[in-house]
């Protein structure tokens, strides 16, 4: 068995061991258009590296020049600028935002960027674009690279001047001498790859006032094609003598094929082949392809009717018994008793029974999937022992070191290009589909791309866990509180990769273990779950659940002590301080950065919590069947708060007359695009709270399509949505995924100040996705 | 059996079996892709495309039935309404992954063809079979009233 990313978020390779290190070694490549100059960023150890060739540049491959391993920024002679972008696009721009960082260092004209797309491979370093990462743990390693190339350039033309660099400036793509004269960048960057690559120390960044594109809001680099159907995204990959290709997967996980009859599918016009595909290994589901049987055609659909056609008796195998609503019964009873605690502080028990009052409430999420409008698609060509995949993929180098292994090839003879994304949301991390694509076509001997039809993304995803929480909560007679109890239990992620039966620190860590209240007596603990589907990330990730959970309870003891739930949740942060978890025991990874680097500031999050407050004229007074509710939290290092209206009718609908959010996400690279993310990211996080619910009867899932997997539709979006960027001069945090957690809670938060209905159990929605009115007015 | 379809002007002839979804011939038999899959079963509008101007899921409609009639795709729609909310889009940066933007280009041409000047209700009428993941919806309402003011 393979294991993978038990620890998915966990820490990220330091920065500085990928900094530029290598200083014997030379990025020089001859190209057919003039010289271009290849920078290495880590200490090579490949003879025969890639070079820009290996991907879809016309460039040759160079084989007897060693360019290094970590290629990102290439310069020609007539001034084009080649950066290579190692992290996928799904909708975030990284594309655009990495661009950004690179560009600005290297000081060059914005228009004469070209930007290629780099395949799986390690020498682009991390390249898996999940846990909003792309900034956070890459924005000095991005510069680093370009203010690297911008002085070996410099240093080039000096020696061509016979001067010293520090009579040398430049600027957008020009170098010039104190005494007037210029070079371009073209023009001495064949120099300039003769010259060892400078020690990181020997580099200076710019300062921040010096900023061109950082800060700056620069056009998408994707968007004139999108609105001309022109991006080419994993399921729009079309290769000469392509075949196309369905699966029907197994209805449970780790089901098998009994028996099959194809007769009727072979008969269908235009399906070539049927095969059984090779079952997964072992007890973990990790990325393997699920199993099952494959239809192969000469288009989509001939392979989606023949799937019809086939005649399988399945073998449910072990996770048959799994039904949801007595699992969702079990987890609450968990829930209700003792855990392993993971958070101690004082003691919680002496002091909720000396408590003037106390509260306990016990809250649900249910499983959700991340449907992404692209399902997962790749297409796979052989060539002997060496297989080219395309894929909208969140992690290349996974696809191909799972492609590798389970073909049993070497790593080497797997090519992964990443195509645009149709979304990600943490589905397109595990490239079970890949792998498909790979087995099918070494099978059929032609190149074959998998589609995903919406019924195999809703059924067989890797879906996000289903949660039961309880909380409990003391308040003395001021309304102070005394203690926090937070139970929580989901089955874990780690169990898609091993034996895992219990919630890791990890998942704990994002909204339980690193609670900000200022409160005397604390426990959080976590019980026991066995997983029978396959967990995985969705957007912001056990946040989701954990969020609505303490952002719910802090609202209800707010109510319990009759005071403004704002001004209680500033009041339940406390002072101004720096948190130290590991005071109380916990083991609080702080989403892989540095706690030092990162610390987590209550200064920043009461700011951002004032700061929505403010935008949504907290305090107002509302229209009938309107209401307000807040929420804040921290989550991949960015502060974001979230106040919503909402207006309920008389039938229970819902309507949003306007959204406000507050995000601090320390330096911010492209402004206008965090608004996009907090927008998306709040959307998506509502969304999942009034109708998401994936349910599994006998294993097997319940939901089949878009009927009946329930997501946000413009007639249901927020009339107004507001964002404001905190000012900060702070490293950065993420921004894709932060805006999700606080979105759930203050939605739970407002219908409450709306109808006093407090909804404990996501999805908020019931029949006919409206409210139960019946219950307005109950606690 | 051959079939000739006129689409964005062209006239293509296509051979696919009878009941084969326009979305499949447009994408794998012409190699348009810029008319996409989200669903299969006319509930996302990822696929959507105008036939005689009317928008249409292509995913439920066979391509033996839009013989005769004008088929236009993204690929192909490039009339004033179209290069108003392609300004607008690009103006607002509406798209995030961008992969059902077609389809809400396809649905919002249409909108504005016949309703110069679209209230909330409106574009919601008009829009909300169109999912996006994404939730890039306020900005898509703001768009298209963008664009309605330059048509």
């Amino acid at each position: 068995m393979f294991m993978h990313l038990a620890k998915p978020l966990a820490p990220q390779p330091n920065l500085k061991t990928l900094q530029i290190s290598n200083l014997s070694r030379r990025g020089f490549i001859r190209g057919t258009t003039g010289f271009t100059l290849g920078l290495s960023l880590v200490a090579c150890t490949q003879n025969k590296p890639e070079t820009l060739a290996q991907d879809a540049s016309p460039i040759p491959d160079n084989s007897n020049v060693d360019v290094g391993p970590l290629v990102l920024i290439s310069i020609a002679a007539d001034g084009r600028t080649q950066i290579t972008n190692p992290r996928s696009e799904m909708g975030q721009q990284v594309i655009t935002t990495v661009a950004q960082m690179i560009a600005d260092e290297l000081d060059v004209p914005w228009d004469d960027l070209v930007i290629k797309q780099a395949v799986g491979d390690k020498k682009y370093g991390d390249q898996n674009t999940d846990g909003s990462t792309s900034v956070r743990n890459h924005f000095t390693r991005f510069r680093m690279a370009g203010a690297s190339m911008r002085q070996m350039l410099t240093q080039a033309a000096a020696n061509q001047w016979d001067v010293d660099i520090s009579e040398c400036s430049s600027e957008l793509g020009v170098i010039t001498h104190s005494s007037g004269k210029t070079l371009t960048y073209g023009d001495v960057a064949e120099a300039a790859g003769k010259l060892d690559v400078p020690a990181e120390d020997d580099v200076t960044l710019k300062p921040r006032s010096e900023w061109r594109y950082i800060g700056k809001d620069k056009p998408s680099y994707t968007i004139s094609d999108v609105i001309r159907g022109k991006g080419t995204f994993g399921i729009d990959v079309k290769v000469p003598d392509m075949l196309y290709a369905v699966i029907a997967h197994p209805p449970t996980l780790f089901g098998k094929v009994k028996s099959l009859d194809d007769t009727a599918a072979l008969a269908v016009p235009g399906v070539t082949q049927v095969i059984k595909m090779k079952e997964p290994e072992g007890e973990a589901p990790s990325f393997q392809q699920l199993g099952g049987v494959a239809v192969i055609g000469t288009d989509t659909w001939a392979a989606i009717q023949g799937r019809e056609a086939l005649e399988i008796d399945w073998d449910a195998g072990p996770n048959a018994s799994y039904n949801s609503k007595a699992y969702a019964k079990e987890l609450a009873a968990t829930a209700r008793k003792t855990g392993e605690n993971k958070l101690k502080r004082g003691d919680v028990a002496a002091a909720l029974k000396s408590s003037a009052k106390t509260i306990s409430a016990d809250y649900y999420a249910a499983h959700l999937s991340q449907s992404p409008m692209e399902p997962p698609a790749a297409t796979a060509r052989w060539d002997g022992d060496t297989v080219e995949c395309w894929a909208c993929t969140q992690n290349p180098q996974a696809a191909r070191s799972t492609v590798a292994q389970i073909c049993g090839v070497p790593e080497e003879n797997v090519t992964v290009h990443v195509t645009l994304l149709g979304g990600g949301f943490g589905r397109k991390s595990k490239p079970d589909y890949v792998v498909e694509a790979a087995l099918i076509a070494r099978e059929v001997g032609k190149p074959v791309k998998v589609t995903w039809t919406r019924e195999d993304d809703v059924q067989h995803g890797y879906f996000h866990a289903v949660s039961a929480q309880h909380m409990q909560g003391g308040l003395d007679a001021y309304g102070n509180v005394t203690a926090v109890l937070h139970r929580t239990v989901f089955p874990s992620i780690n169990s898609t990769f091993g034996p895992a039966v219990q919630g890791s620190d990890f998942e704990l860590s994002l909204g339980a273990t690193d609670n900000p209240w200022d409160v005397p007596n604390m426990a959080v603990e976590v019980g026991k779950a066995k997983s029978h589907i396959r967990i995985g990330w969705l957007r912001s990730v056990a946040n989701v659940y954990h969020v609505f959970a303490n952002q719910s309870f802090a609202a209800e003891l707010a109510h319990a002590a009759e005071i403004d739930q704002k001004d209680f949740l500033i009041d339940l942060i406390g002072p101004d301080r720096q948190i130290d978890f590991s005071k109380d025991g916990v083991t609080y990874p702080n989403y892989g950065a540095s706690i030092e680097e990162h610390p987590v500031d209550t200064k920043r999050l009461k700011a951002v919590l004032n700061k929505a407050a403010a935008m949504a004229k907290w305090g107002r007074d509302v229209p009938k069947g309107h209401g307000l509710g807040i929420a804040v939290h921290r989550s991949f290092l960015s502060y974001v708060a979230t106040a919503i209206e909402v207006a309920v009718d008389s039938d229970g609908n819902i309507t949003f007359p306007g959204i406000w959010c507050a995000v601090d996400a320390g330096t911010v690279v492209s402004p206008d695009n965090t608004k996009s993310q907090m927008e998306g990211g709040t959307l998506f996080g509502i969304s999942n709270a009034l109708y998401g619910e994936i349910t599994a009867t006998n294993g097997v899932v319940d939901q089949v399509n878009f009927p009946d997997w329930r997501v946000m539709r413009m007639a249901e979006s927020p009339h107004v949505f507001e964002t404001h960027i905190m000012e900060s001069d702070a490293p950065p945090g993420g921004v894709g995924e932060p805006g999700t957690p606080p979105a759930a809670p203050a939605l739970a938060n407002a219908i409450f100040a709306a109808t006093g209905q407090r909804l404990r159990s996501m999805p908020l929605l019931g029949q006919n996705d409206r409210l139960d009115m019946s219950k307005v007015g109950e606690g | 059996m051959a079939i000739t379809l006129k689409i964005n002007g062209n006239t293509k002839t296509v051979t696919a079996p009878e009941g084969t979804p326009l979305l499949w011939v447009l994408r794998d038999h012409l190699g348009m892709t810029g008319t996409k899959f989200g669903c299969g079963v006319a509930q996302c509008g990822a696929c959507t495309v105008h036939v005689d101007g009317t928008p249409i899921r292509s995913c439920i409609t066979a391509h033996e039935d839009v013989e005769d009639t004008e088929i236009v795709t993204i690929e192909g729609a490039n009339g004033k309404v179209t290069e108003a909310i392609r300004s607008a889009w690009e103006e607002l940066a509406v798209p995030q992954c961008g992969y059902c933007q077609a389809g809400q280009i396809m649905s919002a041409t249409a909108l504005l063809e016949t309703n110069k000047n679209p209230t909330d209700e409106d574009i919601d009428a008009a829009m909300t079979g169109n999912i996006c993941r994404c939730a890039t919806y306020v900005r898509i309402r703001k768009a298209i009233k963008e664009a309605a003011k330059t048509v």
